[in-house]
């Protein structure tokens, strides 16, 4: 993975920025020694490792605000950082840049049970939310796996998923407003408790931007009320095809389930293993469908699920009948990453998504790169959207390995795009899909993307070496060559 | 002099906007032509007709995604959907009388450009929630595509979330891909019906917000008030001349008829309590959606004003304060219809104070076009946020031929 060339000159003025960055934030809020450093060379894509130039945590939007403007002025770039959790490298950090992590921004400042939102600082953790609003009846929706640790602020940058997007959305879908520092200092606020933007929608760009825009330094959340009661089924089939076609079936008669979950049988194995969440482990094939609703409504749609799974050749058909019970289900599926982790030194998790109905075909495709790369493949499933979470293990300790696990999580990556799908559905592009953005874009389209970043940052100071394989400098994305006279008038009808 | 320059596939639309950037000339970007008053009046330049971009392109229901030329009307595409028991979530309004023209005459690229949302917002979403990807051509004379034809997807900025809502000014869309749902088995209305004289739009509001707050999943919340309910068709509304509230319930029978009840009681203190059954209630959410009640009002300006919900009554009462007018409120009061009667300056002054008061914003949506030209139509930008939006409009549009002066003025 080639990441910008560090600045040396930047590098030089490291005591200089330093002592710049005290005046600003104090105390331990500025982190300047390797031992310390080091906690914050990676995020949740452990793989690659790079030092910072130094941390900086600062506690109030003026603080971020004078930090991004000292750097504006000073050429210095950035890296946000919010829990560190996120998978696709997105704040992983570069030599020359200062890492700005926004864990002090941990507090809930604002609950609106009329207005049903919350409003937080960027720090506060996903989880953390529902639970502040959990007395009320409510909750925060998207639900990421790593919800426990992961920051709302991260959530935004990378429009996080989780389980239950299907029927509830993805991030972008549950927030209303951010308070958002650019690079040259400005604060300005987007959205609020109003639904719909004024003007363009930069919420809907901010979100999911990746770090790439700006600083998020508060959120504001819509919440719901929960769901009375939920209720889940475990299906078992003998083939992929079957149990995607079930997927098909239920969708097809109506049903948008809160959570539509598949595992292949080494992931049933590994999680069953791990957890003892009692899966059926002659099954090739297992979907775990969870229904949320009034009471009513959750045994009528159980039953409907039920016997539209026997007519789709289940082998294996078992609904909760109480709440330990769903629970159980899940937490094979839940613990699927540290299952697979026990099982193999290393794994890495694949994030694509592709049109439901090529699954079958995609799992095939899937196995014959296994055997073409030596290394197995667990997969999990969002199955209700597409979304692919292949896990491929492999040992970093062995020569190659982990290049030869890259190779084939790349080649799974470009057969979701070539079955219609994309690169990725919930974990970001980062620096891991990268260098693959041309499998999915051409130059124009990433260069038009790249303009929205120019009205933002027109310095790439924000995040470099993110998301786009090439920088292009904004005066070049700028300049538009046009000759007059030398278009052919079209050859339209006219009136 | 202006002409119609129809374009019937993308290379057209691409040599017209090469065209038009070369020789700088502005080109009105037009799908079905419904909307063409919503906005700041067009410079006045050459028209870009899409119309030639019309069908469906990919439709799998079990992918529930759906893909068309960008001027597909809405109604070719929700008659598609319904032969599956499918909807757009967001349910699409119809605007075409509220402007003055003929019903059904929508385009999907234009309802998307405009990021329309209908009753159901508040709980699926707008246009833009349901916006997956598109492939467009820039005022650079550039083709483009962003997203793509998956529900879940985050590979790159999302630029479709940019586009709703830019009413045409950043780039001409040529194909729309959107995510579809099923529709509901069942709906019923739960229609509060406010003793007969008085103002009730706070305990409007206020029965809106206990209703939301329930658990019981409400996918519509609006209030009329009395002075307005005689122009429905229906005529436990228009027959009794009282204020009315209504909840909106879906989803399959046994939970509707659930959580139906379980509102009737939530709800009672505040007044007459009644049930529409689905016929009834598709027309009075149809009328609510389109705004009727104020398609049957051309004389008057029309501001749509969008609040946090609870501060809604408040607002729309403040300005309405001795002041000539009516208002609906929609998403639970987080929608305002504002309609007033003629002013040189439409009153903007106490309408855009109150609103920014409460923190949200408003737009004129209806009013002669002297008068479009001289109030802004959008909420005005100022300090970074107007540096952002005019550095987006020159990234896309550097030579501002798309739809010039329709969102600000000056671009």
């Amino acid at each position: 993975m080639l990441m910008p060339e560090p600045d040396e000159t930047v590098i030089a003025r490291r005591q200089e920025i330093i002592a710049a960055m005290r005046a600003i934030v104090a105390g331990e809020g500025v982190i300047v020694d390797d031992d310390e450093l080091r906690a914050y060379d990676c995020d949740g894509l452990m793989a690659y490792k790079q030092l910072p130039l130094i941390v900086v945590l600062p506690e109030t939007t003026e603080q971020v605000s004078r930090v991004l403007r000292y750097c504006h002025e000073n050429d210095v770039k950035i890296v946000p950082r919010g829990a560190g959790t996120g998978l696709s490298g997105g704040a992983l950090p570069l030599a020359d840049a200062i890492t700005l992590g926004l864990g002090k921004f941990n507090k809930i400042l604002e609950m609106d049970f009329e207005n049903r939102c919350v409003v937080s600082q960027p720090g506060v953790t996903n989880l953390a939310i529902s639970q502040a609003v959990e007395h009320a009846g409510f909750y925060y929706a998207p639900d990421p796996s790593s919800q426990i640790a992961c920051s709302i602020g991260g959530n935004v940058a990378e429009n996080s998923g989780g389980v239950h997007c299907l029927k509830y959305g993805l991030t972008t879908n549950n927030v209303l407003g951010v308070e958002l520092v650019l690079m040259n200092g400005d604060v300005v606020r987007v959205g609020g408790k109003h639904l719909d933007s004024e003007g363009y929608d930069l919420l809907g760009v901010i979100t999911g931007s990746e770090g790439l825009l700006g600083v998020i330094t508060e959120v504001t959340v819509r919440i719901l009320q929960k769901p009375e009661t939920a209720r889940a089924v475990l299906l078992g089939f003998d083939s992929n095809e079957d149990g995607g076609d079930c997927v098909g079936a239920i969708i097809g008669a109506g049903i948008i389930p809160g959570g539509m979950e598949m595992m292949d049988t080494f992931a049933i194995r590994a999680a069953d293993d791990f957890a003892e969440a009692g899966y059926p482990r002659d099954v090739t094939s297992l979907l775990i469908v969870e229904l949320d609703g009034p009471e009513v409504e959750v045994d009528h749609l159980i039953a409907r699920v039920e016997a539209i799974a026997r007519q789709q050749n289940a082998t294996y058909v078992k609904v909760s009948e109480s709440e330990e019970e769903r629970l159980r289900f899940w937490s094979g599926r839940k613990s699927a990453f540290p299952a697979v982790g026990r099982i193999s030194p290393d794994y890495l998790c694949m994030d694509g998504t592709i049109p439901r109905g090529q699954l079958a075909h995609v799992l095939s495709r899937m196995s014959e790169l296994s055997d073409k790369y030596g290394l197995r493949v667990a997969n999990v499933f969002h199955a209700g959207d597409g979304n692919l979470h292949p896990l491929i293990l492999f040992d970093s300790n062995q020569p190659d390995e982990l290049e030869a696990a890259e190779n084939f999580g790349a080649d799974i990556l470009r057969l979701c795009v070539e079955v219609g799908g994309v690169l990725t559905g919930e974990h970001g592009v980062g620096v891991e899909k990268r260098d693959l953005m041309g499998e999915m874009f051409t130059e124009d389209d990433m260069k038009q993307q790249q303009r929205l970043k120019c009205a933002f940052d027109p310095e790439h100071l924000l995040n470099p070496g993110k998301v786009y394989p090439t920088l292009h400098r904004c005066a070049e994305l700028g300049r538009m060559h046009v000759h007059k006279g030398q278009i052919p008038f079209p050859e339209l009808p006219r009136f | 002099m202006s002409e119609i320059l129809k374009a019937e596939n993308q290379q057209q639309v691409l040599d017209a906007i090469k065209w038009a950037a070369a020789e700088e000339t502005p080109l009105e970007v037009r799908g079905g032509g419904s909307k063409t008053g919503f906005g700041r009046p067009n410079e006045p330049g050459h028209v870009l007709d899409l119309s030639g971009l019309s069908g469906i392109s990919y439709y799998e229901p079990g992918e529930l995604v759906l893909s068309a030329g960008a001027a597909t009307p809405v109604a070719d595409v929700e008659a598609q959907l319904a032969g599956n028991s499918q909807q757009l979530a967001f349910e699409p309004p119809d605007y075409g009388p509220l402007f003055g023209g003929a019903a059904g005459q929508g385009t999907l690229g234009g309802l998307l450009a405009c990021n329309l949302a209908g009753p159901r917002r508040a709980k699926a979403g707008a246009a833009r929630d349901h916006f997956l990807g598109f492939t467009a051509i820039s005022g650079r004379g550039e083709v483009f595509k962003s997203g793509g034809r998956v529900v879940k997807n985050v590979t790159g900025f999302d630029l479709s979330k940019l586009m709703a809502g830019s009413f045409g000014t950043l780039a001409a869309m040529t194909e729309v891909t959107v995510k579809v749902l099923p529709a509901p088995e069942k709906v019923r209305t739960v229609l509060i019906s406010w003793a007969k004289d008085g103002i009730y739009d706070h305990g409007g509001v206020k029965a809106m917000t206990d209703a939301m707050a329930s658990p019981h999943e409400v996918s519509g919340a609006a209030h009329l008030p009395a002075a307005l309910t005689g122009s429905s068709a229906l005529s436990e509304i228009s027959g009794a001349g009282r204020a009315v509230t209504a909840i909106r319930i879906e989803g399959p029978e046994p939970s509707v008829a659930h959580r139906c009840e379980a509102l009737k009681t939530l709800l009672a203190k505040y007044g007459d309590i009644e049930e529409l059954h689905t016929k009834n209630s598709a027309t009075l959410w149809r009328e609510i959606r389109d705004v009727d009640y104020f398609a049957a009002k051309p004389e008057r300006y029309l501001w749509r004003l969008s609040v946090p919900p609870v501060e809604g009554s408040r607002v729309a009462l403040q300005i309405l304060e001795g002041r000539p007018g009516e208002a609906i409120y929609d998403w639970g009061g987080g929608l305002i219809w504002l309609a007033m009667e003629a002013a040189p300056d439409a009153w903007v002054n106490v309408v855009r104070q109150r609103v920014q008061e409460s923190g949200g914003h408003a737009t004129l949506v209806r009013a002669p076009d002297k008068v479009r030209e001289r109030v802004p139509v959008f909420e005005p930008q100022d300090g970074p946020l107007a540096d952002i939006t005019r550095r987006i409009k020159e990234g896309f549009d550097p030579h501002g031929i798309l739809n010039p002066g329709r969102m600000y003025e000056d671009q």
